[in-house]
C-alpha cells in the first residue's frame, strides 16, 4: 500500500546534521580555524572574495570552512551575505596606477621602470610533490627590503605616448550597477566588465582558451600583470574631502591586442582588462581576453565564436546561477513528468495503431487482433490510457 | 529574526519589488524587468517566488507553499520554514485558508477566491525562449506582437507527432495581447487562469523578470481551429479519495511496475477524504 511521502522536514533536519558531522570530520583531528583557512588557503579565498563581489578575507574563509572547501557553495554564502549589507558609500574610482606592488611582469617589454618583479608566483615552480610538506617542515622567513617599492607607472601609459595604443577615457557617466538593476542586453563595457568580474573563473578561463585557439582570435600580449595593495578612498561630504578608509589586496591584467583602425583611425594596439580581488592572476587574464573578445563589434570585427556573443557569454557567466539552476533538476518535477508521460504513452499507442495500417493484410489482421489483445490486457490491467 | 528584517528582504528592495508588481498588474502578461537581490537560497529553487512573496507579506498574512501541488515535498518545507522563521508568519495547507500561495509548478485544486494571491515560481520566464535565445531579440518580438514563430512551433508539433507536444508551460496570450509562459504547470492548469477570482504573481529570480494575471483577465491556450486546446485527462480516479477530476500523479508501488494514481494536490485530496479539521 502506498504511503504518502511525508517527514520532508524530520528528513532536511537530518541531512543537515549529517552534514555538520561530514564537515567537522574525524574528532580526532584538530578542528580548521577560519584564521588559519584566511592565511594559508588565501588563493581559494581571494577567488571567493572576487566571485561573491565581496572584499571580507574572514567572512571569506568562514564561507570556505562552512562549505567543507566547495569554492561554488562558498561564493554563494557569501553572495546571499553580502545582498542584505547595506550600502554606506560608493569609493573613488580605485588607482591601480599607485597600487603597492607586489608582483608586477610585462611580457612586452624586457625591461620596464620600476622593473619586473616576480613577487609570490607559482609561475617557476617546478610541480612535484613536496612530501616535506606532509611532516611539518620550517619555512624560512623571507627577506625584507629596506623600504616598499615605489609605485611605478603602468606599461600601457609608455605606449600612450606615441599613440600606439587606444586610450581608455572617463566620459562621466554614472555606471549601471548589475547588484541592482536587471541586465538590459545590449549592455555597455563598464556592465559587460562587472559581469565578467564576478564570473566563474573556469568558464571565463575556458572561453578565453577559445580565443587563442582561434574561436574569436585576438592576438594578446600580456602587456602588464600587477598585484599588490591599493587604497580605497571615499569623498565625505560633510568635510567636503576624501579619504582613504582602507586598502585592499587586487589583481589586474592589461592585455595589448592587435590593432583596430580604420579609414579615418590610423591603426592602434586595442586593450582587454581584467581585475579581480587579491591574487587571481588567472581570472584576470582570463577575463581580459574575454572582455576584448566581447569588444569585437565595436572594433568592427565579425562575431563568429562564442566568446564573442554578449548575451551567450555573460548570461551564462554567474556561478551561483548557473550552478542554482543545474542543482535545480534535484527537485521533484513528478507533475511535469507525469505530463510527458501521458503524452508519450498517446503518442506510442498512435504509432503502434499507424504502423498496424501500414503492414500487409495477412499482417494486418494479426496486428488488429494483437491490438485488440493489448487493448483488452490494458484495460483489465493497473491502468491505461484515454486516446 | 534577528539581524533579518521582516520577511527577509530590506524595505528599499521590497519597494522595488512592489513598484515593479504593479506595473506588472497594469500591463497583463509583460515581464517586468526587476533588480533581483541573491537570496540564501539556490537561484532555481524559488528565489523569485520567493521575492515577491516577501515583498507582498504582511504580519497578519497565512502562507500556503507547495510543491508540485504538495506541501509535504521537501523544497515546500524548506521554503515555508524560511518565511516561519523570517517572517514569523503564520502558515497553512489548507487552500482556502490561505492569502498567499506560494506555488511550484500547479494551481490547486479547490478555486481560488477574491483577495487570495497565487505566488508562482518561474525558471525561464520567456516563452519564446527556445525558439529564438536572444533575449534582444525576444523583446522586440514582443513588442512587435510578432508571435508566428510560436504557431510555427505548435504546427510543426502537430505536422510531427499528430499533436502539440507541449505538455506543461503550455503558452497562453494574456489579455489578446502578450504571449506569456504560465510557468511549468501542467496544461491540465491552464483553464484556471482565465478569469481567476485571484491575482496571480509570476517571479523569475535568476532571470529578474516578475509579470501577472489580473483577477478577471481572460487568459487562452494557443491552439489551432482544428487542433482545440485540451487537457490531459485519465481514467484512473484517485485512488486515496476517488476523485476523477483532478491532475493525478503516478505512484510506482512495488518493483514489479504495479502502479496506482493519486491526487498531486495533497490538500485537496485530504479535503475530500474528510481528514482535515
Amino acid at each position: 500500500m502506498y504511503v504518502a511521502v511525508k517527514g520532508g522536514e524530520q528528513a532536511i533536519a537530518n541531512a543537515h546534521r549529517l552534514l555538520a558531522d561530514r564537515r567537522r570530520g574525524e574528532r580526532d583531528q584538530a578542528e580548521l580555524d577560519v584564521a588559519q583557512i584566511a592565511g594559508q588557503l588565501r588563493l581559494s579565498v581571494d577567488r571567493v572574495m572576487s566571485e561573491a563581489s565581496l572584499y571580507d578575507p574572514e567572512l571569506a574563509a568562514l564561507a570556505l570552512k562552512q562549505a567543507s572547501g566547495d569554492l561554488i557553495e562558498a561564493v554563494f554564502l557569501l553572495r546571499a551575505y553580502r545582498t542584505t549589507l547595506p550600502r554606506l558609500a560608493v569609493s573613488e574610482p580605485l588607482d591601480t596606477g599607485s597600487m603597492r606592488i607586489e608582483r608586477r611582469i610585462s611580457a612586452t617589454y624586457k625591461d620596464i621602470p620600476g622593473g619586473q618583479i616576480l613577487g609570490p608566483t607559482y609561475d617557476y615552480t617546478h610541480r612535484l610533490l613536496d612530501f616535506l610538506q606532509l611532516a611539518e617542515g620550517e619555512v624560512p622567513t623571507p627577506a625584507r627590503a629596506e623600504e616598499a617599492l615605489e609605485a611605478c607607472p603602468q606599461i600601457l601609459d609608455l605606449l600612450n605616448d606615441e599613440g600606439l595604443i587606444e586610450q581608455e577615457r572617463d566620459d562621466g557617466s554614472e555606471p549601471y550597477d548589475i547588484t541592482r538593476d536587471p541586465p538590459d542586453f545590449p549592455v555597455d563595457r563598464a556592465t559587460r566588465l562587472q559581469m565578467l568580474a564576478r564570473g566563474d573563473e573556469g568558464y571565463l578561463l575556458a572561453l578565453g582558451y577559445s580565443t587563442q585557439r582561434g574561436y574569436g582570435r585576438n592576438h594578446p600580449f600580456a602587456g602588464e600583470i600587477r598585484l599588490g595593495q591599493v587604497d580605497i578612498e571615499i569623498h565625505v561630504e560633510e568635510w567636503d574631502e576624501v579619504i582613504c578608509i582602507g586598502e585592499i589586496a587586487l589583481s589586474e591584467c592589461q592585455m595589448v591586442n592587435q590593432f583596430g583602425g580604420s579609414r579615418e583611425a590610423a591603426p592602434q594596439f586595442t586593450r582587454g582588462y581584467g581585475l579581480a580581488f587579491g591574487h587571481n592572476e588567472r581570472k584576470t587574464m582570463a577575463m581580459a581576453l574575454v572582455d576584448r573578445a566581447l569588444r569585437a563589434e565595436e572594433l568592427g570585427e565579425s562575431v563568429t565564436s562564442p566568446a564573442q556573443q554578449a548575451e551567450f557569454v555573460l548570461a551564462h557567466a554567474d556561478n551561483v546561477e548557473s550552478s542554482g539552476f543545474v542543482s535545480h533538476l534535484k527537485l521533484p518535477h513528478y507533475v511535469d513528468f507525469q505530463s510527458e508521460l501521458e503524452l508519450l504513452r498517446r503518442l506510442r499507442k498512435a504509432h503502434e495503431a499507424q504502423r498496424s495500417r501500414a503492414g500487409d493484410p495477412q499482417q494486418k489482421r494479426e496486428n488488429v487482433s494483437e491490438e485488440a489483445k493489448a487493448t483488452e490486457r490494458a484495460s483489465k490491467g493497473v491502468h491505461h490510457e484515454r486516446l | 529574526m534577528n539581524g533579518y528584517n521582516f520577511a527577509y528582504l530590506d524595505e528599499q528592495t521590497k519597494r522595488m519589488i512592489r513598484r515593479a508588481l504593479l506595473k506588472a498588474v497594469a500591463i497583463p502578461g509583460y515581464q517586468v524587468p526587476f533588480g533581483g537581490r541573491e537570496m540564501p537560497m539556490p537561484y532555481g529553487w524559488g528565489t523569485g517566488g520567493m521575492q515577491l512573496t516577501a515583498s507582498i507579506l504582511g504580519a497578519d498574512d497565512v502562507l500556503k507553499v507547495i510543491d508540485q501541488g504538495a506541501d509535504d515535498t521537501t523544497n515546500a518545507v524548506s521554503i515555508r520554514a524560511f518565511f516561519e522563521r523570517v517572517a514569523g508568519v503564520e502558515t497553512t495547507t489548507a487552500t482556502a485558508a490561505a492569502d498567499v500561495i506560494q506555488t511550484r509548478h500547479r494551481i490547486p485544486e479547490t478555486p481560488l477566491e477574491p483577495g487570495q494571491i497565487l505566488v508562482f515560481q518561474v525558471p525561464i520566464p520567456e516563452p519564446l525562449r527556445f525558439i529564438e535565445p536572444s533575449e534582444q531579440e525576444t523583446r522586440l518580438m514582443h513588442a512587435l506582437e510578432e508571435y508566428g514563430v510560436m504557431h510555427v512551433k505548435l504546427y510543426e508539433d502537430i505536422a510531427r507527432y499528430g499533436h502539440i507536444a507541449t505538455t506543461y508551460a503550455y503558452p497562453v496570450k494574456v489579455d489578446g495581447r502578450y504571449v506569456t509562459d504560465p510557468s511549468p504547470i501542467p496544461k491540465f492548469d491552464n483553464p484556471k487562469l482565465h478569469m481567476s477570482d485571484a491575482l496571480m504573481l509570476f517571479g523569475a529570480g535568476r532571470e529578474k523578470r516578475l509579470y501577472a494575471i489580473p483577477p478577471h483577465t481572460r487568459v487562452e491556450s494557443l491552439d489551432f481551429e482544428d487542433h482545440p486546446f485540451e487537457i490531459q485527462a485519465w481514467d484512473e480516479h484517485c485512488a486515496l479519495c476517488g476523485s476523477d477530476h483532478s491532475f493525478l500523479d503516478e505512484v510506482i508501488t512495488d518493483d514489479v511496475g504495479s502502479r496506482m494514481f493519486v491526487c498531486s494536490d495533497t490538500d485537496y485530496c485530504l479535503l475530500r477524504r474528510g481528514e482535515v479539521a
